[in-house]
């Protein structure tokens, strides 16, 4: 293979996108190599989505099947909506996290291979002997398995390779894919900007002699052309972008207790928030932070209040108090995976009816759902707008999958459009009632401590206009009549949601939050072959926008998916009479009186495209439903 | 303009000088004989004495008969969880230090549902003022135990008397860091409340009033032997801290000379129960305020706002090939 010392070196295979996997034990820096790639393929004009490779264990030991940590690193000519299906190249650091991935299924049959191979040669017999296994069982199973000599060639350049070798396998990667050797030094330089000019240098050396050896020793060149971009973009995951969203929304307090996923949103505000003038206040409790949170916004500073599921369960007494108070506050909420304690660092879609109907009694909430990174962002500044707006509480659901995922979008640009007016001390006018409800709308000025006038007790008993406390019959239900009015007033300002794909046809697949990437990307394949499927995308739940239910019966059967439990049909005990839908499932069919089916996973992972594919493939096939 | 329009509008509606009635809300609903009525008169009058502006004074209370307390006052008031006024009130106070802010609630609402809501506000120490209305008995879903009830009263849930000892909530509130203020008094003695919860604004910080309260209702006579024998209450003295008047003093000698800046003292005395120690157990004017050690530096504005979030998004942007990156 070799001449000249040189490998034959054949064009570039042309593609238009890769999935890449760098796996290591933890700690070897495997998601800042993988992150690093990124932006430099992003700064390229390359689409991308990341995702981390979170161990099962918290302090896995060494080498172990269990202990793969590292990155997803999906690459594109165009944008990128989610992480993909399996691998089509996998970096490792030994052969024991690789085989970690082989089993969870991550990796595409028959795809590129880089191993580190000093295990080859390990003192550890039995470690040798492992490592050879599986090198000869990938390589009989027809995955094309390089072996990369990275400590080797690090120790060359420095004493510790176990924390260098990521930037060598960096720049390997540049190279193999073809990215600017100059853009990636640069990019290396902004990775370690806190650390001194002799890390940077160290770091850039180590990039380069990744980069020189693939150059010299690997016979694998992929190209994945780019569109030209002229904007400018931010790469940052979902849990940032919130924190973001919550500056740029001009809120001022936030209230939490940590709990994962949620906690690096926290993390992330607290770093910066101070700046603006705000504050994180961590609670003793998340009933604590909520009523924190409650309170400032009484006082009329808007407040957030992140959590996640657990975290939710908890708050909900305090959200109703603030629906009954009319109190507006916005409420994060990065699922994971339930009940109880659950799946903490997994995705999961369970908290949908627990965000809507979670608090007892009637308590009506505006309930959005992020769909990607960019929406993240967004959402929180459109939910601190709703909820001064109507005085409500908005809930925004995203996920761990979201949490931690990281994307390219365009740099927003931002607006004094998106902040919270200034906090009204005026004078209220004489005769003004604090419950002044709106006989159309619900809506109702409210009254701000500090304003003369406005004096009144805000209470979370039945009250009336005065909010003085009533046993009445018929102002009790005026009053639970005009909180419900409310979300009826926001949900006639809301755009009718359009359908991707086809307009009308065989299926239409809904989904709501992080899902939403995944699922248009497998009916884009199944129409690939001729079926008529279209995907429709919720973004409110609560209350539903215009327009669903005609989307709805334009086609002969809809599927909710969802990344969440519900029952299958094919399991023998389960009858369209006991089957428990999930949860968007639930919604739809109650609301449009259409025979939505569904389907889900709750493995904890995103949903990929290539199962939703087969799910979808799977109902085609099934006998169609006489037309609705 | 609208500068102008606040001022005309202040002028017409700020009156010069407020009377008690300018505080009163709507009609109590306590049962006669009710110590929480003593409470709220002396709370009244406290806002009269201090000319507190109702639109700056906000009442925060939890749940139970206690509770009912703001909407008996013509201030803004907060009605709302059982066991959860504190965090309320502190979340009210963190970028609100205009607002004058105080807690009204009860021993089951603080020292059952509340506890750790309590414990933490003592050590945030916000600047409010707690009162907390022990009448040792759930009053409002009518005559369960309470952490505070006397060992063996008999109540709905224990018919045969509680088995537990009462909890003792000023030996607790001593104990915990950065606790700033204590008192303890009894609604049957108006002239040392109004003198106590006064003194409990005053203070910078969590100002924590347990006030003993009759529960005519529920708890009948139970306060009749230390109502009858002045001398089973002991007035703490100082010049510091509570300065009875010369008719307080001739009736009630049982008194002793403490000084509030001595928290052993305090702890020890906090354990007595009979006699019932009255006045200002603790005060150190030296912790800071949750909201003061939450200041921010940075103004919150327009302006400012932009520039941290565009420094921000500077951090994370991927600048096209060939435009200055930063
Ligand atoms: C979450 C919740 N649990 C229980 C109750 C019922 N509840 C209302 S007041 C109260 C106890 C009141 O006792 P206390 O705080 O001592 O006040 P009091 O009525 O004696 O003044 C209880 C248990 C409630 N409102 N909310
Ligand atoms: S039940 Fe007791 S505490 Fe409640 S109002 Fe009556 S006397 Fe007061």
């Amino acid at each position: 293979m070799l001449t000249n010392g040189k490998p034959r070196v054949r064009p570039p295979i042309l593609l238009d996108e890769h999935v890449i996997d760098v796996v290591s034990d933890s700690g070897e820096g495997a998601q800042r190599c993988g992150q690093t790639f990124a932006a430099i393929a992003a700064r390229s004009g390359h689409g991308i989505w990341t995702v981390e490779i979170i161990p099962a264990e918290i302090r896995p030991p060494a080498r172990s099947i269990a202990g793969a940590s590292g990155i997803r690193v999906r690459i594109a000519s165009a944008d990128v909506t989610n992480g993909g299906d399996a691998a089509d190249l996998v970096v490792a650091f030994n052969d024991q996290v690789l085989r970690g991935r082989l089993r969870a299924k991550e990796l595409r049959p028959g795809c590129v291979v880089l191993l580190e191979d000093k295990w080859r040669t390990d003192a550890d017999p039995d470690v040798a002997a492992a490592y050879s296994q599986l090198h000869d069982e990938l390589s009989a199973d027809g995955f094309v398995v390089h072996e990369v000599p990275m400590e080797r060639e690090c120790r060359r350049l420095v004493d510790d390779p176990w924390r260098g070798k990521n930037m060598f396998v960096l720049g390997l990667l540049c190279r193999v894919y073809d990215l600017d050797l100059a853009l990636a030094r640069e990019q290396v330089a902004m990775t370690f900007a806190k650390k001194s000019a002799e890390v940077i240098a160290t770091n850039q050396d180590l990039l380069e002699a990744g980069w020189a050896w693939a150059d010299e020793h690997l016979d694998l060149r992929f190209s994945i052309p780019t569109t030209q971009v002229d904007e400018a973009r931010i790469v940052v995951n979902g849990n940032t972008a919130l924190g973001l969203g919550v500056m740029a929304s001009g809120m001022e307090v936030c209230a939490m207790y940590p709990i994962t996923p949620a906690t690096s949103a926290s993390h992330y505000l607290s770093s910066v928030f101070e700046r603006v003038g705000g504050v994180v206040h961590q609670a003793e409790d998340e009933i604590a932070a909520a009523t924190f949170a409650i309170g400032a916004s009484y006082a009329g500073k808007c407040a957030v209040t992140i959590t996640s599921g657990p975290g939710l369960s908890l708050k909900q007494e305090a959200l109703g108090l603030a629906v009954m108070g009319e109190i507006p506050l916005v409420v994060l909420d990065v699922q994971r995976g339930g009940p109880s304690t659950g799946q903490p660092t997994k995705a999961e879609q369970g908290d949908l009816l627990s965000a809507m109907f979670g608090s007892h009694g009637d308590a009506p909430k505006v309930v959005m759902a992020a769909a990607d990174i960019e929406d993240c962002f967004y959402s929180v500044i459109t939910a601190r707008k709703i909820a001064e707006t109507y005085n409500m509480v908005v809930v925004v659901l995203t996920d761990a999958s979201l949490a931690t995922a990281q994307q390219a979008f365009r740099r927003p640009e931002f607006s004094t459009d998106w902040l919270a007016p200034p906090i009204d001390q005026r004078p209220v006018p004489a005769g003004a009632r604090p419950y002044d409800w709106d006989e159309h709308t619900g809506l109702a000025r409210r009254f701000i401590p500090g304003q003369p006038g406005g004096m009144h007790c805000l209470t979370g008993l039945a009250h009336d206009r005065d909010s003085t406390v009533a046993y009445d019959p018929d102002v009790n239900q005026e009053a639970i009549r005009m909180r419900s009015l409310r979300l009826a007033a926001l949900q006639r300002t809301l755009r009718p949601p359009t359908v991707r794909g086809d307009q009308e046809g065989e299926l239409l697949v809904v989904g709501w939050g992080s899902t939403r990437g995944a699922i248009a990307e497998a009916v884009e394949r199944v129409r690939a072959d001729g079926h008529r499927v279209g995907a429709l995308h919720l973004r409110f739940l609560q209350p539903l926008a215009p327009g669903i239910g005609e989307h709805l019966a334009r086609f002969d059967r809809v599927l909710a998916v969802e990344n969440n439990w519900s029952d299958r049909l094919e399991d023998p005990m389960i009858d369209d009479e006991n089957r428990r839908y999930g949860n968007l499932a639930w919604l739809l069919r109650a609301r449009y009186l259409v025979d939505v089916d569904c389907w889900g996973e709750a493995k904890g992972q995103p949903l990929q495209p290539g199962v939703i594919e087969a799910a979808i493939r799977t109902r085609l096939t099934q006998r169609v439903e006489v037309p609705r | 303009m609208r500068q102008l329009a606040v001022t005309n509008a202040l002028l017409r509606t700020h009156p010069d000088h407020y009377d008690l009635d300018d505080y009163e809300g709507g009609v109590a609903r306590w049962c006669t004989g009710c110590g929480d009525n003593a409470i709220l008169a002396a709370l009244q009058r406290l806002c009269r004495d201090r000319q507190l502006p109702p639109e700056k004074t906000v009442f925060v209370s939890g749940i139970g008969c206690s509770s009912r307390f703001p909407h008996y006052m013509n201030t803004y008031g907060f009605h709302g969880l059982h066991g959860r006024p504190l965090p309320i009130a502190e979340g009210i106070k963190i970028r609100r230090p205009d607002l004058d802010v105080f807690v009204t609630t009860g021993d089951g609402d603080c020292c059952a549902i509340g506890t750790s809501h309590w414990i933490h506000a003592l050590r945030y120490n916000p600047d409010i003022t707690v009162v907390m209305h022990d009448n040792g008995v759930y009053g409002l879903t009518k005559n369960q135990v309470s952490p505070t009830s006397p060992r063996g009263l008999r109540t709905n849930t224990t018919p045969s008397g509680s088995p537990l000892t009462a909890l003792n909530p000023l030996t607790v509130t001593l104990g915990v860091t950065n606790v700033s203020f204590v008192a303890q008094c009894v609604d049957w003695m108006p002239e040392v409340v109004h003198d106590i919860v006064a003194a409990a604004h005053d203070h910078q910080g969590l100002s924590f009033i347990r006030i003993l309260q009759r529960c005519p209702e529920y708890m009948d006579g139970h306060f009749e032997p230390w109502i009858r024998d002045p001398e089973r209450l002991l007035l703490l003295t100082h010049e510091d801290g509570l300065q009875p008047s010369p008719s307080t003093s001739s009736t009630y000698r049982n008194q002793r000379d403490h000084d509030p800046a001595d928290l052993a003292a305090a702890r020890v005395i906090a354990e007595t129960t009979d006699p019932i120690p009255v006045g200002i157990l603790y005060r150190n004017d030296d912790v800071p305020c949750y909201e003061d050690l939450r200041r921010a530096d940075h103004r919150f504005d327009p302006e400012e706002i932009r520039a941290v979030v565009d420094e921000e998004l500077d951090r994370f942007t991927i600048w096209p090939t060939g435009a200055a990156g930063s």
